[in-house]
Protein backbone atom coordinates (compact mmCIF):
# COMPACT_ATOMS: atom_id res chain seq x y z
CA UNK A 1 0.00 0.00 0.00
CA UNK A 2 2.82 2.37 0.95
CA UNK A 3 4.43 1.51 -2.37
CA UNK A 4 1.43 2.53 -4.38
CA UNK A 5 0.98 5.77 -2.50
CA UNK A 6 4.54 6.53 -3.56
CA UNK A 7 3.58 5.95 -7.15
CA UNK A 8 0.29 7.81 -7.07
CA UNK A 9 1.21 10.89 -5.07
CA UNK A 10 -1.44 13.54 -4.57
CA UNK A 11 0.49 15.94 -6.81
CA UNK A 12 0.42 13.39 -9.63
CA UNK A 13 -3.30 12.83 -9.32
CA UNK A 14 -3.78 16.60 -9.27
CA UNK A 15 -1.89 17.07 -12.54
CA UNK A 16 -3.82 14.12 -13.99
CA UNK A 17 -7.19 15.54 -13.06
CA UNK A 18 -6.34 19.14 -13.97
CA UNK A 19 -3.63 18.92 -16.65
CA UNK A 20 -1.74 22.17 -17.32
CA UNK A 21 -1.01 23.31 -20.88
CA UNK A 22 -3.36 20.74 -22.37
CA UNK A 23 -4.37 21.29 -25.98
CA UNK A 24 -2.77 22.07 -29.29
CA UNK A 25 -1.11 25.28 -30.51
CA UNK A 26 -2.51 26.73 -33.72
CA UNK A 27 0.78 27.84 -35.27
CA UNK A 28 3.56 25.79 -33.67
CA UNK A 29 7.30 26.00 -34.37
CA UNK A 30 7.62 22.34 -33.39
CA UNK A 31 5.05 19.59 -33.65
CA UNK A 32 5.88 16.05 -32.55
CA UNK A 33 4.09 12.74 -31.94
CA UNK A 34 5.19 9.92 -29.70
CA UNK A 35 3.66 6.49 -29.06
CA UNK A 36 4.17 4.12 -26.20
CA UNK A 37 4.31 0.78 -28.03
CA UNK A 38 3.71 -1.02 -24.76
CA UNK A 39 0.23 0.30 -24.06
CA UNK A 40 -0.71 2.17 -27.22
CA UNK A 41 -0.70 5.57 -25.51
CA UNK A 42 -0.34 8.47 -27.90
CA UNK A 43 0.96 11.93 -27.25
CA UNK A 44 1.03 15.05 -29.42
CA UNK A 45 3.18 18.02 -28.41
CA UNK A 46 3.25 21.45 -30.03
CA UNK A 47 5.76 24.17 -29.13
CA UNK A 48 5.98 27.84 -30.07
CA UNK A 49 9.48 29.23 -29.82
CA UNK A 50 10.36 32.88 -29.38
CA UNK A 51 13.94 32.90 -30.60
CA UNK A 52 15.48 30.04 -28.63
CA UNK A 53 13.00 30.40 -25.77
CA UNK A 54 9.98 28.12 -25.31
CA UNK A 55 7.15 30.65 -25.32
CA UNK A 56 4.29 28.16 -25.32
CA UNK A 57 3.85 24.40 -25.19
CA UNK A 58 0.74 22.26 -25.39
CA UNK A 59 0.19 18.51 -25.09
CA UNK A 60 -2.72 16.31 -26.12
CA UNK A 61 -3.45 12.62 -26.54
CA UNK A 62 -4.46 9.60 -24.51
CA UNK A 63 -2.58 8.07 -21.66
CA UNK A 64 -2.54 6.76 -18.15
CA UNK A 65 -2.35 8.97 -15.07
CA UNK A 66 1.45 8.77 -15.02
CA UNK A 67 2.00 9.77 -18.65
CA UNK A 68 -0.64 12.51 -18.54
CA UNK A 69 0.58 13.97 -15.24
CA UNK A 70 4.15 13.83 -16.46
CA UNK A 71 3.28 15.75 -19.64
CA UNK A 72 1.52 18.37 -17.54
CA UNK A 73 4.45 18.72 -15.11
CA UNK A 74 6.97 18.91 -17.93
CA UNK A 75 4.99 21.62 -19.68
CA UNK A 76 4.87 23.65 -16.48
CA UNK A 77 8.58 23.49 -15.95
CA UNK A 78 10.02 24.04 -19.44
CA UNK A 79 7.91 27.00 -20.57
CA UNK A 80 10.00 30.19 -20.37
CA UNK A 81 13.29 28.34 -20.68
CA UNK A 82 15.63 28.12 -23.66
CA UNK A 83 15.75 24.95 -25.72
CA UNK A 84 19.19 24.10 -24.30
CA UNK A 85 17.93 24.52 -20.74
CA UNK A 86 14.92 22.33 -21.58
CA UNK A 87 17.22 19.63 -22.97
CA UNK A 88 19.17 19.73 -19.70
CA UNK A 89 15.96 19.32 -17.70
CA UNK A 90 14.94 16.42 -19.89
CA UNK A 91 18.31 14.75 -19.36
CA UNK A 92 18.01 15.21 -15.59
CA UNK A 93 14.52 13.70 -15.57
CA UNK A 94 15.75 10.76 -17.67
CA UNK A 95 18.54 10.17 -15.15
CA UNK A 96 16.04 10.29 -12.27
CA UNK A 97 13.88 7.68 -13.98
CA UNK A 98 16.88 5.41 -14.48
CA UNK A 99 18.06 5.97 -10.91
CA UNK A 100 21.21 7.72 -12.07
CA UNK A 101 20.41 10.93 -10.21
CA UNK A 102 18.40 12.24 -7.24
CA UNK A 103 15.47 14.39 -8.32
CA UNK A 104 16.25 18.13 -8.08
CA UNK A 105 13.13 20.28 -7.74
CA UNK A 106 14.94 23.36 -9.04
CA UNK A 107 15.48 21.57 -12.32
CA UNK A 108 12.26 19.63 -12.89
CA UNK A 109 9.67 21.30 -10.63
CA UNK A 110 6.60 19.23 -9.73
CA UNK A 111 8.02 16.31 -11.71
CA UNK A 112 10.07 15.38 -8.64
CA UNK A 113 6.83 13.75 -7.48
CA UNK A 114 7.37 11.20 -10.25
CA UNK A 115 10.60 9.93 -8.70
CA UNK A 116 8.73 6.97 -7.14
CA UNK A 117 7.86 5.72 -10.64
CA UNK A 118 11.45 4.52 -11.01
CA UNK A 119 10.55 1.53 -8.82
CA UNK A 120 8.01 0.38 -11.43
CA UNK A 121 10.04 -0.57 -14.52
CA UNK A 122 7.03 -0.85 -16.81
CA UNK A 123 5.73 2.58 -15.86
CA UNK A 124 9.02 4.44 -16.47
CA UNK A 125 8.16 4.52 -20.17
CA UNK A 126 4.84 6.19 -19.31
CA UNK A 127 6.59 8.89 -17.31
CA UNK A 128 9.27 9.46 -19.95
CA UNK A 129 6.92 9.58 -22.95
CA UNK A 130 6.35 13.35 -23.07
CA UNK A 131 9.95 14.22 -22.18
CA UNK A 132 11.31 12.03 -24.96
CA UNK A 133 8.80 13.51 -27.39
CA UNK A 134 9.95 17.03 -26.56
CA UNK A 135 13.59 15.99 -26.77
CA UNK A 136 12.93 14.55 -30.23
CA UNK A 137 11.24 17.74 -31.35
CA UNK A 138 13.96 20.03 -29.99
CA UNK A 139 16.84 18.00 -31.40
CA UNK A 140 15.20 17.66 -34.81
CA UNK A 141 14.77 21.42 -34.94
CA UNK A 142 18.36 22.08 -33.89
CA UNK A 143 19.59 19.69 -36.58
CA UNK A 144 17.38 21.33 -39.20
CA UNK A 145 18.72 24.76 -38.29
CA UNK A 146 22.31 23.59 -38.53
CA UNK A 147 21.56 22.37 -42.01
CA UNK A 148 20.05 25.76 -42.72
CA UNK A 149 16.53 24.50 -43.31
CA UNK B 1 -22.47 -32.79 -24.85
CA UNK B 2 -23.33 -31.72 -21.28
CA UNK B 3 -20.38 -32.67 -19.10
CA UNK B 4 -21.17 -35.24 -16.46
CA UNK B 5 -19.12 -33.68 -13.68
CA UNK B 6 -18.36 -30.02 -13.14
CA UNK B 7 -14.81 -28.83 -12.76
CA UNK B 8 -13.73 -28.02 -9.23
CA UNK B 9 -11.25 -25.15 -9.65
CA UNK B 10 -10.32 -25.05 -5.97
CA UNK B 11 -9.29 -28.70 -6.05
CA UNK B 12 -7.48 -28.28 -9.37
CA UNK B 13 -5.43 -25.44 -7.92
CA UNK B 14 -3.64 -27.86 -5.65
CA UNK B 15 -2.05 -29.23 -8.83
CA UNK B 16 -0.63 -25.81 -9.80
CA UNK B 17 2.31 -24.94 -7.51
CA UNK B 18 2.06 -21.20 -8.19
CA UNK B 19 -1.17 -21.11 -6.18
CA UNK B 20 0.53 -22.52 -3.07
CA UNK B 21 -0.11 -19.98 -0.28
CA UNK B 22 2.98 -17.95 0.73
CA UNK B 23 3.03 -16.85 4.37
CA UNK B 24 0.43 -14.20 5.05
CA UNK B 25 0.39 -12.89 1.47
CA UNK B 26 -3.04 -12.50 -0.07
CA UNK B 27 -3.94 -15.42 -2.32
CA UNK B 28 -3.03 -15.05 -5.98
CA UNK B 29 -5.98 -14.09 -8.17
CA UNK B 30 -4.66 -14.89 -11.61
CA UNK B 31 -6.91 -13.58 -14.38
CA UNK B 32 -4.42 -13.26 -17.21
CA UNK B 33 -4.45 -16.72 -18.76
CA UNK B 34 -5.08 -15.27 -22.23
CA UNK B 35 -1.52 -13.89 -21.92
CA UNK B 36 -0.10 -17.09 -20.48
CA UNK B 37 -1.52 -19.92 -18.41
CA UNK B 38 -0.14 -21.33 -15.18
CA UNK B 39 1.49 -24.78 -15.25
CA UNK B 40 0.41 -27.93 -13.42
CA UNK B 41 2.88 -30.20 -11.64
CA UNK B 42 2.24 -32.86 -14.30
CA UNK B 43 3.84 -30.59 -16.93
CA UNK B 44 6.70 -29.39 -14.75
CA UNK B 45 7.52 -32.96 -13.67
CA UNK B 46 7.45 -34.31 -17.21
CA UNK B 47 10.00 -31.70 -18.27
CA UNK B 48 12.16 -32.30 -15.21
CA UNK B 49 12.06 -36.04 -15.74
CA UNK B 50 13.09 -35.60 -19.34
CA UNK B 51 16.24 -33.71 -18.30
CA UNK B 52 16.96 -35.93 -15.31
CA UNK B 53 16.33 -39.29 -16.95
CA UNK B 54 16.71 -39.12 -20.72
CA UNK B 55 18.45 -35.94 -21.83
CA UNK B 56 20.07 -36.52 -25.24
CA UNK B 57 19.64 -35.02 -28.66
CA UNK B 58 16.79 -36.43 -30.72
CA UNK B 59 16.85 -38.20 -34.08
CA UNK B 60 20.64 -38.52 -33.97
CA UNK B 61 22.28 -40.84 -31.46
CA UNK B 62 22.26 -44.60 -31.89
CA UNK B 63 22.57 -45.25 -28.17
CA UNK B 64 19.62 -46.18 -26.00
CA UNK B 65 19.45 -42.84 -24.16
CA UNK B 66 19.02 -40.99 -27.44
CA UNK B 67 16.28 -43.41 -28.46
CA UNK B 68 14.43 -42.70 -25.23
CA UNK B 69 14.78 -38.94 -25.72
CA UNK B 70 13.43 -39.27 -29.27
CA UNK B 71 10.57 -41.47 -28.06
CA UNK B 72 9.48 -38.93 -25.43
CA UNK B 73 9.80 -36.05 -27.90
CA UNK B 74 7.68 -37.81 -30.52
CA UNK B 75 5.21 -38.96 -27.87
CA UNK B 76 4.73 -35.27 -27.07
CA UNK B 77 3.88 -34.67 -30.72
CA UNK B 78 1.39 -37.56 -30.68
CA UNK B 79 -0.35 -36.17 -27.59
CA UNK B 80 -0.69 -32.75 -29.20
CA UNK B 81 -1.94 -34.27 -32.47
CA UNK B 82 -4.49 -36.38 -30.57
CA UNK B 83 -5.80 -33.30 -28.74
CA UNK B 84 -6.80 -31.55 -31.98
CA UNK B 85 -7.50 -34.63 -34.12
CA UNK B 86 -4.48 -34.01 -36.34
CA UNK B 87 -2.12 -36.45 -38.00
CA UNK B 88 1.44 -36.92 -36.77
CA UNK B 89 2.96 -35.80 -40.08
CA UNK B 90 0.72 -32.74 -40.09
CA UNK B 91 1.78 -31.58 -36.60
CA UNK B 92 4.82 -29.33 -36.70
CA UNK B 93 6.57 -27.88 -33.68
CA UNK B 94 7.46 -24.20 -33.93
CA UNK B 95 8.67 -21.62 -31.42
CA UNK B 96 5.17 -20.18 -30.84
CA UNK B 97 1.96 -19.35 -32.71
CA UNK B 98 3.62 -16.34 -34.37
CA UNK B 99 6.29 -18.57 -35.87
CA UNK B 100 3.63 -21.06 -37.00
CA UNK B 101 1.90 -18.28 -38.97
CA UNK B 102 5.22 -16.99 -40.29
CA UNK B 103 5.97 -20.50 -41.50
CA UNK B 104 2.87 -20.46 -43.72
CA UNK B 105 3.42 -16.85 -44.79
CA UNK B 106 6.98 -17.57 -45.91
CA UNK B 107 6.83 -21.18 -47.08
CA UNK B 108 3.55 -20.86 -48.92
CA UNK B 109 3.00 -17.10 -49.24
CA UNK B 110 6.32 -15.95 -50.66
CA UNK B 111 6.34 -18.79 -53.22
CA UNK B 112 2.70 -18.53 -54.27
CA UNK B 113 1.35 -15.00 -53.88
CA UNK B 114 1.44 -12.80 -56.97
CA UNK B 115 0.87 -9.08 -57.49
CA UNK B 116 -2.85 -8.39 -57.18
CA UNK B 117 -3.55 -11.47 -55.02
CA UNK B 118 -5.44 -10.77 -51.81
CA UNK B 119 -4.73 -12.02 -48.29
CA UNK B 120 -7.71 -11.58 -45.98
CA UNK B 121 -7.18 -11.06 -42.27
CA UNK B 122 -9.68 -9.67 -39.78
CA UNK B 123 -9.99 -6.51 -37.74
CA UNK B 124 -9.91 -8.59 -34.59
CA UNK B 125 -6.69 -10.38 -35.54
CA UNK B 126 -3.73 -10.48 -33.16
CA UNK B 127 -0.66 -8.76 -34.63
CA UNK B 128 0.79 -12.24 -35.23
CA UNK B 129 -1.96 -12.85 -37.81
CA UNK B 130 -1.42 -9.49 -39.52
CA UNK B 131 2.25 -8.56 -39.61
CA UNK B 132 3.65 -11.74 -41.27
CA UNK B 133 1.19 -11.20 -44.13
CA UNK B 134 2.07 -7.52 -44.42
CA UNK B 135 5.74 -8.43 -44.73
CA UNK B 136 5.03 -11.10 -47.33
CA UNK B 137 2.64 -8.80 -49.21
CA UNK B 138 5.40 -6.22 -49.50
CA UNK B 139 7.67 -8.83 -51.07
CA UNK B 140 5.10 -10.38 -53.40
CA UNK B 141 2.92 -7.39 -54.33
CA UNK B 142 -0.14 -9.03 -52.80
CA UNK B 143 -2.66 -6.94 -50.89
CA UNK B 144 -3.82 -7.45 -47.28
CA UNK B 145 -7.48 -6.66 -46.60
CA UNK B 146 -9.21 -6.58 -43.22
CA UNK B 147 -12.60 -8.19 -42.69
CA UNK B 148 -14.60 -5.73 -40.57
CA UNK B 149 -16.44 -6.47 -37.35
CA UNK B 150 -20.05 -5.64 -36.56
CA UNK B 151 -21.19 -3.37 -33.73
CA UNK B 152 -21.44 -6.28 -31.30
CA UNK B 153 -17.93 -7.51 -32.01
CA UNK B 154 -18.57 -10.32 -34.49
CA UNK B 155 -17.11 -10.85 -37.93
CA UNK B 156 -19.12 -9.44 -40.81
CA UNK B 157 -19.73 -12.71 -42.64
CA UNK B 158 -21.61 -11.02 -45.49
CA UNK B 159 -18.56 -8.84 -46.19
CA UNK B 160 -16.30 -11.87 -46.14
CA UNK B 161 -18.55 -13.77 -48.56
CA UNK B 162 -18.82 -10.77 -50.87
CA UNK B 163 -15.05 -10.17 -50.90
CA UNK B 164 -14.32 -13.85 -51.49
CA UNK B 165 -16.66 -13.64 -54.52
CA UNK B 166 -15.34 -10.37 -55.92
CA UNK B 167 -11.61 -10.36 -55.14
CA UNK B 168 -8.79 -12.84 -55.84
CA UNK B 169 -8.46 -13.91 -52.20
CA UNK B 170 -5.84 -16.66 -51.89
CA UNK B 171 -5.79 -17.20 -48.14
CA UNK B 172 -7.67 -16.10 -45.01
CA UNK B 173 -6.05 -15.71 -41.58
CA UNK B 174 -8.85 -15.86 -39.02
CA UNK B 175 -8.62 -15.91 -35.25
CA UNK B 176 -10.82 -18.63 -33.71
CA UNK B 177 -11.38 -16.76 -30.44
CA UNK B 178 -10.50 -13.07 -30.17
CA UNK B 179 -8.00 -12.37 -27.40
CA UNK B 180 -9.68 -9.01 -26.82
CA UNK B 181 -13.40 -9.37 -27.55
CA UNK B 182 -13.64 -13.04 -26.60
CA UNK B 183 -15.72 -13.61 -29.74
CA UNK B 184 -15.87 -17.22 -30.93
CA UNK B 185 -15.78 -16.98 -34.70
CA UNK B 186 -17.66 -19.54 -36.85
CA UNK B 187 -14.42 -20.67 -38.46
CA UNK B 188 -15.89 -23.86 -39.94
CA UNK B 189 -18.49 -21.78 -41.81
CA UNK B 190 -15.81 -19.35 -42.95
CA UNK B 191 -13.63 -22.27 -44.07
CA UNK B 192 -16.49 -23.59 -46.23
CA UNK B 193 -16.95 -20.14 -47.77
CA UNK B 194 -13.21 -19.84 -48.40
CA UNK B 195 -12.94 -23.23 -50.05
CA UNK B 196 -16.01 -22.60 -52.19
CA UNK B 197 -14.11 -19.66 -53.65
CA UNK B 198 -10.79 -21.44 -53.98
CA UNK B 199 -9.08 -19.76 -51.03
CA UNK B 200 -7.17 -21.44 -48.21
CA UNK B 201 -7.72 -20.69 -44.52
CA UNK B 202 -5.39 -20.51 -41.55
CA UNK B 203 -7.11 -20.54 -38.15
CA UNK B 204 -5.33 -18.95 -35.21
CA UNK B 205 -6.30 -21.24 -32.34
CA UNK B 206 -4.16 -19.61 -29.65
CA UNK B 207 -7.24 -18.74 -27.55
CA UNK B 208 -9.42 -21.70 -28.55
CA UNK B 209 -7.30 -24.86 -28.38
CA UNK B 210 -6.57 -24.34 -24.63
CA UNK B 211 -10.21 -23.65 -23.79
CA UNK B 212 -12.64 -25.69 -25.89
CA UNK B 213 -12.84 -28.83 -28.00
CA UNK B 214 -11.11 -28.07 -31.32
CA UNK B 215 -11.05 -30.80 -33.92
CA UNK B 216 -8.89 -29.99 -36.94
CA UNK B 217 -10.88 -32.12 -39.41
CA UNK B 218 -14.16 -30.59 -38.16
CA UNK B 219 -12.82 -27.07 -38.68
CA UNK B 220 -12.27 -27.93 -42.33
CA UNK B 221 -9.30 -25.53 -42.20
CA UNK B 222 -6.01 -25.87 -44.05
CA UNK B 223 -3.84 -24.71 -41.15
CA UNK B 224 -4.28 -24.32 -37.40
CA UNK B 225 -1.73 -22.39 -35.35
CA UNK B 226 -1.50 -22.33 -31.56
CA UNK B 227 1.00 -21.90 -28.77
CA UNK B 228 2.09 -24.09 -25.87
CA UNK B 229 2.29 -21.66 -22.99
CA UNK B 230 -1.38 -20.63 -23.13
CA UNK B 231 -2.50 -24.29 -22.78
CA UNK B 232 -0.70 -25.20 -19.53
CA UNK B 233 2.52 -25.97 -21.42
CA UNK B 234 5.91 -24.26 -21.42
CA UNK B 235 7.01 -21.19 -23.36
CA UNK B 236 9.27 -21.65 -26.37
CA UNK B 237 7.06 -24.10 -28.25
CA UNK B 238 4.10 -23.64 -30.56
CA UNK B 239 2.34 -25.78 -33.12
CA UNK B 240 1.35 -25.58 -36.76
CA UNK B 241 -1.16 -28.20 -37.77
CA UNK B 242 -1.72 -28.52 -41.48
CA UNK B 243 -3.19 -30.77 -44.10
CA UNK B 244 -0.29 -33.08 -44.96
CA UNK B 245 -0.89 -32.86 -48.72
CA UNK B 246 -0.59 -29.06 -48.57
CA UNK B 247 2.45 -29.12 -46.27
CA UNK B 248 4.06 -31.69 -48.52
CA UNK B 249 3.77 -29.41 -51.53
CA UNK B 250 5.26 -26.46 -49.64
CA UNK B 251 8.96 -25.65 -49.65
CA UNK B 252 10.81 -25.50 -46.34
CA UNK B 253 10.79 -22.46 -44.03
CA UNK B 254 14.01 -22.43 -42.01
CA UNK B 255 17.02 -24.40 -43.23
CA UNK B 256 19.52 -26.28 -41.10
CA UNK B 257 20.00 -29.54 -39.30
CA UNK B 258 17.19 -32.06 -38.90
CA UNK B 259 15.13 -30.83 -41.88
CA UNK B 260 17.13 -32.48 -44.67
CA UNK B 261 17.39 -35.93 -46.16
CA UNK B 262 20.55 -35.14 -48.11
CA UNK B 263 22.90 -32.18 -48.41
CA UNK B 264 25.27 -31.96 -51.37
CA UNK B 265 27.40 -29.17 -52.75
CA UNK B 266 24.95 -28.78 -55.63
CA UNK B 267 21.80 -28.67 -53.49
CA UNK B 268 19.84 -30.47 -50.80
CA UNK B 269 16.77 -32.64 -50.36
CA UNK B 270 14.27 -32.16 -47.60
CA UNK B 271 13.28 -34.50 -44.83
CA UNK B 272 9.75 -35.86 -44.83
CA UNK B 273 6.92 -34.34 -42.81
CA UNK B 274 6.84 -33.08 -40.17
CA UNK B 275 10.63 -32.76 -39.81
CA UNK B 276 10.98 -30.83 -43.07
CA UNK B 277 9.76 -27.80 -41.12
CA UNK B 278 11.79 -28.35 -37.95
CA UNK B 279 15.29 -27.01 -38.59
CA UNK B 280 17.91 -27.43 -35.87
CA UNK B 281 17.66 -29.12 -32.49
CA UNK B 282 14.00 -28.71 -31.51
CA UNK B 283 12.66 -27.60 -28.10
CA UNK B 284 12.76 -31.17 -26.75
CA UNK B 285 11.87 -30.71 -23.08
CA UNK B 286 9.20 -28.24 -24.19
CA UNK B 287 7.66 -30.82 -26.54
CA UNK B 288 7.59 -33.31 -23.67
CA UNK B 289 5.97 -30.66 -21.44
CA UNK B 290 3.44 -29.70 -24.09
CA UNK B 291 2.56 -33.34 -24.60
CA UNK B 292 1.93 -33.64 -20.85
CA UNK B 293 -0.22 -30.49 -21.00
CA UNK B 294 -2.27 -31.92 -23.88
CA UNK B 295 -2.79 -35.18 -21.94
CA UNK B 296 -3.79 -33.19 -18.85
CA UNK B 297 -6.34 -31.17 -20.82
CA UNK B 298 -7.75 -34.32 -22.41
CA UNK B 299 -7.98 -35.96 -19.01
CA UNK B 300 -9.96 -33.01 -17.58
CA UNK B 301 -11.98 -32.75 -20.80
CA UNK B 302 -12.11 -29.72 -23.07
CA UNK B 303 -15.92 -29.85 -23.10
CA UNK B 304 -15.93 -29.54 -19.31
CA UNK B 305 -13.41 -26.69 -19.43
CA UNK B 306 -15.55 -24.90 -22.00
CA UNK B 307 -18.71 -25.39 -19.91
CA UNK B 308 -16.92 -24.12 -16.82
CA UNK B 309 -15.61 -21.01 -18.57
CA UNK B 310 -19.01 -20.27 -20.07
CA UNK B 311 -20.44 -20.21 -16.53
CA UNK B 312 -17.52 -18.09 -15.33
CA UNK B 313 -18.04 -15.55 -18.13
CA UNK B 314 -21.77 -15.36 -17.43
CA UNK B 315 -21.04 -14.81 -13.72
CA UNK B 316 -18.41 -12.16 -14.53
CA UNK B 317 -20.80 -10.27 -16.80
CA UNK B 318 -23.35 -10.01 -14.00
CA UNK B 319 -20.78 -9.11 -11.37
CA UNK B 320 -18.94 -6.54 -13.49
CA UNK B 321 -22.10 -4.81 -14.64
CA UNK B 322 -22.72 -3.83 -11.03
CA UNK B 323 -19.79 -1.43 -11.34
CA UNK B 324 -21.01 1.98 -12.37
CA UNK B 325 -19.99 2.97 -15.88
CA UNK B 326 -17.98 -0.19 -16.60
CA UNK B 327 -18.15 -1.05 -20.31
CA UNK B 328 -17.50 -4.55 -21.66
CA UNK B 329 -16.40 -5.04 -25.27
CA UNK B 330 -17.58 -7.86 -27.52
CA UNK B 331 -20.67 -10.06 -27.66
CA UNK B 332 -22.88 -10.26 -24.57
CA UNK B 333 -24.12 -13.80 -25.16
CA UNK B 334 -21.84 -16.25 -23.25
CA UNK B 335 -22.53 -18.86 -25.96
CA UNK B 336 -20.75 -16.61 -28.45
CA UNK B 337 -17.66 -15.92 -26.42
CA UNK B 338 -14.64 -17.53 -24.85
CA UNK B 339 -12.80 -16.59 -21.68
CA UNK B 340 -11.25 -13.13 -22.33
CA UNK B 341 -13.28 -10.15 -21.08
CA UNK B 342 -12.07 -6.69 -22.07
CA UNK B 343 -13.50 -3.71 -20.29
CA UNK B 344 -12.95 -0.07 -19.47
CA UNK B 345 -13.90 2.31 -16.69
CA UNK B 346 -14.60 5.98 -17.30
CA UNK B 347 -11.81 8.27 -16.05
CA UNK B 348 -9.52 5.40 -15.14
CA UNK B 349 -6.86 4.37 -17.65
CA UNK B 350 -6.41 0.59 -18.08
CA UNK B 351 -2.79 0.83 -16.95
CA UNK B 352 -3.85 2.46 -13.72
CA UNK B 353 -6.62 -0.10 -13.25
CA UNK B 354 -4.19 -3.02 -13.63
CA UNK B 355 -1.67 -1.39 -11.30
CA UNK B 356 -4.24 -0.68 -8.61
CA UNK B 357 -5.98 -4.08 -8.57
CA UNK B 358 -2.53 -5.64 -8.16
CA UNK B 359 -2.67 -4.31 -4.58
CA UNK B 360 -5.09 -7.19 -3.92
CA UNK B 361 -2.83 -9.53 -5.97
CA UNK B 362 -5.38 -9.50 -8.78
CA UNK B 363 -3.49 -10.00 -12.06
CA UNK B 364 -5.17 -8.58 -15.14
CA UNK B 365 -3.77 -7.27 -18.40
CA UNK B 366 -3.90 -3.68 -19.63
CA UNK B 367 -2.90 -2.39 -23.03
CA UNK B 368 -3.64 -2.93 -26.71
CA UNK B 369 -3.28 -6.74 -26.41
CA UNK B 370 -1.30 -6.84 -29.66
CA UNK B 371 -4.46 -5.91 -31.54
CA UNK B 372 -3.97 -2.27 -32.49
CA UNK B 373 -6.23 -2.30 -35.58
CA UNK B 374 -9.03 -3.57 -33.33
CA UNK B 375 -8.28 -0.88 -30.73
CA UNK B 376 -8.70 1.75 -33.48
CA UNK B 377 -12.02 0.21 -34.54
CA UNK B 378 -13.19 0.28 -30.93
CA UNK B 379 -12.01 3.89 -30.64
CA UNK B 380 -9.71 3.25 -27.67
CA UNK B 381 -5.95 3.07 -27.18
CA UNK B 382 -6.12 0.36 -24.56
CA UNK B 383 -8.48 -1.80 -22.52
CA UNK B 384 -8.25 -3.76 -19.31
CA UNK B 385 -8.71 -7.52 -19.73
CA UNK B 386 -9.56 -10.28 -17.30
CA UNK B 387 -9.29 -13.82 -18.63
CA UNK B 388 -10.06 -16.95 -16.67
CA UNK B 389 -9.24 -20.62 -17.08
CA UNK B 390 -10.00 -23.95 -15.50
CA UNK B 391 -8.43 -22.93 -12.17
CA UNK B 392 -10.55 -19.77 -11.72
CA UNK B 393 -13.91 -19.60 -10.00
CA UNK B 394 -16.51 -17.05 -8.94
CA UNK B 395 -14.41 -16.04 -5.91
CA UNK B 396 -11.76 -14.74 -8.31
CA UNK B 397 -14.38 -12.65 -10.09
CA UNK B 398 -15.61 -11.34 -6.73
CA UNK B 399 -12.02 -10.41 -5.84
CA UNK B 400 -11.67 -8.57 -9.16
CA UNK B 401 -14.91 -6.64 -8.62
CA UNK B 402 -13.91 -5.64 -5.11
CA UNK B 403 -10.42 -4.61 -6.29
CA UNK B 404 -11.96 -2.52 -9.07
CA UNK B 405 -14.23 -0.75 -6.57
CA UNK B 406 -11.20 -0.08 -4.36
CA UNK B 407 -9.23 1.24 -7.35
CA UNK B 408 -12.02 3.60 -8.11
CA UNK B 409 -12.24 5.03 -4.62
CA UNK B 410 -8.44 5.30 -4.49
CA UNK B 411 -8.45 7.57 -7.52
CA UNK B 412 -11.44 9.53 -6.27
CA UNK B 413 -9.73 10.34 -2.97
Amino acid sequence: MGGLDDLYQELILDHYRRPRHRGELADPTISVDQNNPLCGDQLHITVRLDGERIAELAHSGDGCSISQASASMMSDVVVGHTTDEALEMIEHFRQVMHREAQADEDRIGDAIALEGVNKYPVRIKCALLSWMALKDGLLTRQADRQEGR
Amino acid sequence: MTPAVDIDPRALRAEFPIFTPVGDRAPLVYLDSAATSQKPTAVLDAMDRYYVETNANVHRGVYELADEATARFEAGRDSVARLVGATRDGTIFTKNASEAINLVAWSWGVRNLRPGDVVMVTEMEHHSGIVPWQIVAEITGAEVVFAPITGDGQLDLAWIEMTLRDAPVRILNVVHVSNVLGTINPVADIARMAHAHGAMILVDGSQSVPHMPVDFPDLDADFLAFTGHKMLGPTGIGVLVGRPEILDAMGPFLGGGEMISDVRTDGSDWAELPWKFEAGTPPIAEAVGLGAAADYLRHIGLDRIRAHERELVAYAFDALSEIDGLAIYGPRDPDLRGAPISFSLPDLHPHDIAQLVDRQRVCIRAGHHCAKPLMRTLGVTATARASGYLYNDSHDIDALVSALQAARSYFAR
